[in-house]
């Protein structure tokens, strides 16, 4: 089976009202490889996220995701991505488990067995019952790995997805989204180093355009600092 | 692209506004029951079909907004909404004018219209306000048509439901003009809704023309400053129009050439 | 292409609308943000009422009126709330992420602005017999009960709209009841003509038939209305 792209944009552009935002981004990502986002903030990097997610349409170029056109065909990937961004997307005055199930309903799913599985991998079992709101904020965001893996999903975007976890629980779900997980990543970061021991290909971009795009190995470090200047 | 004839635009509506005038106030004959006070119908009611034809327009401009998602659609419902509010607080003290001279009171609730209208523009009054608390400029244009659907719908629905509720007191100008109306009474009121029909579309592109123009010089501006250190654009009401500045966007600048 | 064949079926319509409502019910009982507020609020605006007018029972126009301005306002608190979750907590990104049909999300905010409502009434027309109506409750209830259904849908239609509209705004609780209330006049209008005659001083009179029928038009021609447009609230 030959390798198809996972992820293809051709000449992606979105403006935020008369600015751009994105600006002629042009990759293709591979099934199961890795891509990260770098940048400083106000970049696009969240924006190119929510339009890979489907929650933003773009304005101009070709975005294609898991071989569908958006927009247009935005309701056969919904369902097969899964967004963890800074939000957790859950609400505070549920507790995980039903937090889980009404996302397992929206999915057509009857997860039931497969949310005590996250739950369970991520640690959470014994609180999986509690409010939200009586939680940190790392075992919410705990929560939200196990919310944005529900679904099985083959595309997984992921903001900042480590932000709030301690060095254990990041540990919990490095299977869940790390690169064992077998799943094409987009990853969005801050932290440049961190972040490249995991990816294919590095995307740097600098008020919507593109100032970096290589593989991981073949990069130049000095290309990183010179995007942060 | 709004530029474009409107200086012959203008002069015919200046000429017909100036006829109007004239012919409503030494042509027409004066009323038998109120005298030269009548003679602001001529002003008032035209003012008042317009205005509300505007509201509906907008709410037609807003649906071609959302079916094509194209930021000039929005622009004309808000300029055709803008307009109408303005056109609206004439109608609204021409009424109120009327009212007291022929009633002896500012304010009628009896009278359907008058309180219909009233409604229409408490509900618009909001517009402005619900763009401004808007941040992002796309999901302004979109509530905003949103919210102009909805009211344009309510503009004729509004009113027979109002009216429905008021007793007929007063004599209906509108819906019988031409049994109520002698032949002079007609003419000079149909020449004054052809003027301020005009009048309104002139202003509606003049607007429209000096909103392209200046989405035109900012583009144009953000070309040669090469697109570096741009601020965020304050926070607005208007909607923003996406325009190339060299003709490379899809609602191109040679439009207005 | 995934090597895992997946069936993609949507999901059914029905499981998704009770999952939705079955949250909106545990969100409101947990966090007791709305139906509380509206309810007690109704008595207080009874109370004032009392006061304002100066009268220790109502019959007729004046009830009516009462009636059904204390209910819209009180309904204004519950439109303030009913998508606060939701937008704050990233509940609509996390319903437009999935596949489910977006028209359940209206489906199932309306039905919960209409059990508000239906809770506020269980509230506010037993304590409104009690506090102000001149009559007995009991021989108008029938018509009553009416009047209030039809209310209720023109009231759960567009404020489920300008609820969703309003939401995402920096200023929600002053959009929220400046856009309701006009939209609202007309329903106003109908119900509480509908109502006067059977809050008559001298007993339940008939139900003007008029009134029903156009608020009955009312609500289904912004029905339709809020049907079309619910979309566009809620894409990016």
């Amino acid at each position: 089976m030959a390798v198809l792209a996972a992820l293809e944009l051709r000449g992606l552009t979105r403006r935020y009202g008369e600015r751009l935002a994105l600006a002629d981004v042009t990759l293709s990502v591979a099934a199961g490889q890795t891509l990260a986002v770098l940048g400083p903030n106000g970049a696009g990097k969240t924006t190119l996220l929510r339009l890979l997610a489907t929650l933003l349409r773009p304005h101009g170029g070709e975005v294609s995701v898991l071989g569908h056109a958006l927009p247009d065909e935005g309701w056969a990937v919904r369902g097969r991505i899964g967004l963890l961004g800074h939000e957790p997307l859950l609400y505070r005055e549920l507790s995980a488990r039903e937090n889980l199930a009404v996302y397992a309903a929206l999915h057509g799913l009857d997860g039931e067995a497969r949310a005590e599985e996250l739950l369970a991998a991520v640690a959470m079992e014994r609180r999986a019952d509690e409010p939200l709101r009586t939680l940190s904020r790392g075992m919410v965001q705990r929560v939200a790995v196990c919310r944005a893996l529900l679904h099985d999903p083959e595309l997984l975007l992921l903001d900042e997805p480590r932000a709030n976890l301690d060095p254990a629980a990041s540990e919990l779900v490095e299977p869940l989204i790390g690169r064992a997980s077998g799943r094409t990543r987009v990853i969005v970061s801050h932290d440049p180093a961190g972040v490249l021991a995991e990816a294919d290909l590095v995307l740097g971009l600098v008020r919507g355009r593109v100032q970096v795009l290589a593989g991981a190995a073949e990069l130049d470090p000095a290309a990183l600092v010179e995007l942060y200047r | 692209m709004y530029g474009k004839r409107l200086r012959p635009l203008a002069l015919t509506t200046f000429a017909a506004l100036t006829l109007t005038l004239v012919l409503a106030f030494f042509w027409a004959p004066n009323d038998a029951n109120q005298g030269f006070l009548q003679k602001i119908f001529y002003l008032h009611v035209p003012l008042a079909i317009v205005t509300l034809c505007g509201f509906v327009y907008a709410g037609l401009a807003a649906i071609a907004h959302l079916r094509t998602r194209d930021s000039r659609w929005d622009m004309r419902s808000y300029v055709a909404i803008h307009l109408s509010l303005v056109f609206g607080v004439a109608v609204l003290v021409s009424g109120s004018i009327w009212a007291k001279g022929s009633w002896g009171v500012w304010w009628d609730w009896s009278e359907p219209t008058l309180v219909s209208f009233l409604l229409v523009m408490l509900l618009y009054a909001t517009y402005q306000p619900l763009r401004f608390a808007i941040e992002d400029p796309e999901r302004q244009a979109r509530y905003a048509s949103v919210f102009a659907i909805t009211a344009g719908a309510f503009v004729p629905i509004n009113f027979v439901i109002v009216r429905l509720s008021t007793a007929y007191l007063h004599p209906r100008v509108l819906g019988d003009i031409s049994a109520n109306l002698p032949g002079r009474f007609q003419v000079v009121f149909y020449l004054s809704l052809v003027s301020m029909a005009l009048l309104w579309i002139t202003l509606w592109r003049y607007e429209m023309t000096s909103k392209h123009a200046s989405a035109q010089l900012r583009a144009l501006k953000r070309l040669l400053a090469g697109d570096e250190d741009e601020a965020l654009p304050r926070r607005s009401a208007v909607p923003t129009l996406s325009v190339g500045a060299g003709g490379a966007g899809s609602s191109g600048v040679g439009a207005a050439r | 292409m995934s090597s895992t064949t997946r069936t993609m079926a949507a999901p059914r319509t029905r499981v998704v609308l009770a999952a939705l409502l079955r949250k909106e019910l545990r969100v409101e009982l947990r966090s007791f943000e709305a139906v509380p507020a509206m309810s007690l609020f109704s008595v207080t605006t009874f109370v004032l009422f009392h006061f304002a007018l100066q009268r220790n029972a109502l019959s007729g126009d004046l009830a009516s009126g009462v009636l059904w301005v204390t209910l819209l306002f009180a309904a204004m608190l519950g439109i303030n709330r009913l998508f606060v979750a939701d937008a704050e907590q990233g509940g609509f990104d996390g319903f437009l992420l999935s596949p489910a049909d977006r028209s359940v999300l209206l489906y199932s905010k309306a039905l919960t602005l209409l059990a508000y409502l239906l809770v506020l009434e269980v509230v506010a027309v037993p304590a409104f017999a009690l506090l102000l109506l001149g009559s007995a409750l009991w021989p108008a209830l029938p018509g009553l009960l009416v009047v209030l259904a039809l209310g209720d849908l023109g009231i759960v239609v567009i404020g489920t709209l300008v609820g969703a509209l309003a939401v995402r705004t920096s200023v929600r609780d002053l959009l929220g009841p400046m856009i309701s209330l006009p939209l609202l006049v007309p329903v106003l209008l109908c119900a509480a003509r509908a109502t006067s005659p059977v809050l008559g001083a001298v007993g339940a009179g008939a139900l003007p038939l008029r009134w029903l029928v156009t608020l009955a038009l009312y609500d289904l021609v912004f029905g339709l209305i809020t049907f079309a447009v619910f979309d566009f609230l809620l894409e990016d």
